[in-house]
């Protein structure tokens, strides 16, 4: 995507200037073209997409294709100062494998990720039909999502799993949801750390 | 979207190689010196007034300096990377100033095995120093102090080329703002380097080799030569390549029970074994697959790439094929992530192509599109 995401200055809110940081799921590199002019991060992205792949090389964006699902073998303990995974881990099976490989090789994770209990979605199931929105822009039959969940069972897994939530924002489109997110925001960003670390 | 280029794309034209003389001796890594050479090598497009938009192409196993173009009096004599370089190919002629250079050791004008070593009045034959990557690089650099580089835009090379690329920005890391990497290693294998020794005894075992001085005998080991090659070939393609190419074929049609050829595969492993055997020669063959098999720029390093790399300056793109297994991709991410724990720029495509090693010279959409929006980037 071309145009600048909301979460974008998020995300930049959260980097340090210079910070080595990985993109999972990079996309064309806008994301990390954005922290490279703005906080001037040393950063790679991850794709397994051929077109992403040529976008980013023409983007002059460092990119490394490799299946996240098989984790981030080659990728050291700590070397990152954040992993980002930005509108993809909806996309991804294994959720629990990724999470853990991010807080291995980053000291913070920053997550981000449609809200599957939005009060419009919620609306669209209600009325019988599965959502589709500006965050939920397929149907059910061509959806790259494979994993449909909520704020609220984030939180839980994050619980589970022993991941500190460092801080929680969510939004409906550009606007900040303070109150009853899982039922009011559409996108949910996370800034994760380790337990104990 | 790069149907417009491609539509464009020319062939440089008819090119002619030429010659540089160094009288300068060359130390060698091995210890040895040599006193005086001659390099062959080929350029294409122009240098510009700054000087700055120069590539080096770097060629492998059995390659050389013609890496694009075609010669006036030759059919057929289309470089080995014409699909590569060329007026609105991905390596731009109209951009860039191309070169290409015959190794030394090489077989086609630089200096080699086959020369007059100046000592003895006699071709080198075995007495030829065993040359490396190294040694290569340092004679290119000299080259290009000679043609006035003082930096290259890229060295770009597969296989072997590929390892030279990579020693330039280890080498001369002020002299190479761009490395691609392609279909290579940071070090042979122990199964790798077990292909090249079986392909080095079908040479040394043939009669005809007489030590390496063959030709005081007005003889060629083109048996062991042949079978060498037959051997690398094998490893140059994929598994589903070669059945798709040949399969089970039957010149006959039927089993006849002879060990003349019967499956088509033998006749190809054959021809191409004979036509290389013709034109190759059989000390250089020995001279780089050893170059192939010492380079290990960690060996200094207790083995550690990241230390290794720690001199290095340029920005790189690594590219490898799903199907090479003589040069498999988890070789070249092992580049990646050293250069990446580098702190190094470094792009890395896995191309799906079935050829197997052989990909890298062939023209795969997403091969080739990657290599030009890599290249298009490059600032000159």
């Amino acid at each position: 995507m071309s145009y600048q995401r909301y979460d974008y200055d998020v995300i930049a809110n959260w980097i340090e200037p210079g910070e080595r940081v990985l993109d999972l799921g990079c996309g064309d590199g806008s994301l990390l073209r954005h922290l490279t002019q703005v906080r001037q991060v040393r950063g790679y992205g991850v794709e397994n997409d051929p077109e992403r792949i040529v976008a980013c090389a023409r983007n002059g964006i460092n990119v490394i294709q490799i299946d996240m699902e098989q984790g981030l073998a080659g990728f050291d303990d700590g070397f990152f100062d954040h992993v980002i995974m930005s509108l993809s881990l909806q996309a991804m099976r294994n959720t629990q494998g990724i999470l853990a490989e991010m807080l291995r090789v980053g000291r913070e994770a920053v997550v981000s990720f449609p809200n599957f209990a939005y009060w419009r979605h919620r609306q669209a199931i209600l009325n019988g039909r599965m959502p589709v929105s500006k965050n939920l822009p397929y149907q059910w039959y061509d959806t790259p999502n494979v994993r449909f969940f909520t704020i609220a069972d984030f939180d839980a897994l994050c619980a589970q799993e022993g991941i500190l939530i460092r801080e929680r924002l969510a939004f409906d489109e550009d606007k900040v949801i303070v109150d009853e997110p899982n039922f009011l925001a559409s996108v949910a960003l996370y800034r994760l750390g380790r337990a104990g670390g | 979207m790069h149907a417009h280029a491609q539509c464009a794309a020319e062939s440089v034209g008819v090119v002619e190689p030429r010659q540089a003389h160094f009288d300068a001796p060359l130390p060698l890594k091995s210890g040895g010196v040599l006193p005086a050479y001659d390099l062959v090598y080929e350029t294409y497009g122009t240098l510009n007034a700054a000087r700055s938009n120069a590539v080096l192409v770097c060629h492998a196993l059995s390659g050389s300096h013609h890496v694009a173009g075609t010669y006036a009096d030759k059919k057929n004599s289309e470089g080995w990377w014409d699909n590569l370089v060329g007026p609105g190919k991905p390596l731009d002629t109209r951009k860039f100033f191309v070169i290409g250079v015959n190794n030394l050791g090489g077989c086609y004008g630089s200096t080699g095995p086959n020369s007059i070593n100046p000592a003895t009045g006699k071709p080198w034959g075995a007495d030829f120093p065993f040359v490396t990557v190294e040694d290569w690089v340092d004679a290119q650099a000299r080259l290009a102090d000679r043609l006035g580089i003082q930096r290259f835009a890229a060295v770009v090379g597969g296989s072997l080329g590929g390892m030279q690329a990579l020693s330039w920005t280890l080498q001369y890391p002020d002299r190479v703002a761009h490395a691609l990497v392609i279909a290579s290693a940071p070090k042979l294998t122990a199964q790798n380097i077990a292909f090249n020794e079986v392909a080095r005894q079908a040479i040394l075992k043939d009669p005809e080799f007489h030590g390496g001085h063959y030709y005081e005998h007005g003889v060629v080991p083109t048996r062991g030569l042949a079978l060498a090659r037959m051997v690398g070939h094998i490893t140059y393609l994929s598994d589903d390549s070669m059945d798709q190419k040949f399969g089970r074929s039957l010149r006959h049609d039927k089993p006849v029970f002879s060990y003349d050829v019967e499956f088509e595969i033998e006749s190809y492993l054959r021809y191409q074994g004979d036509k290389f055997a013709g034109y190759f020669d059989a000390n250089t063959y020995l001279l780089t697959t050893k170059a192939l098999d010492y380079y290990d720029p960690a060996f200094d390093y207790d083995g550690d790439l990241v230390a290794a790399l720690g001199r290095a300056k340029a920005d790189y793109l690594v590219v490898s094929f799903t199907t090479d297994w003589r040069f498999a991709p988890s070789r070249s991410r092992e580049i990646v992530y050293a250069l990446m724990h580098s702190d190094r720029r470094v792009s890395y495509a896995e191309i799906d192509c079935p050829a197997g090693h052989d990909s890298f010279l062939l023209d795969d959409p997403q091969y080739h599109a990657v290599l030009r929006a890599y290249i298009d980037n490059i600032e000159v």
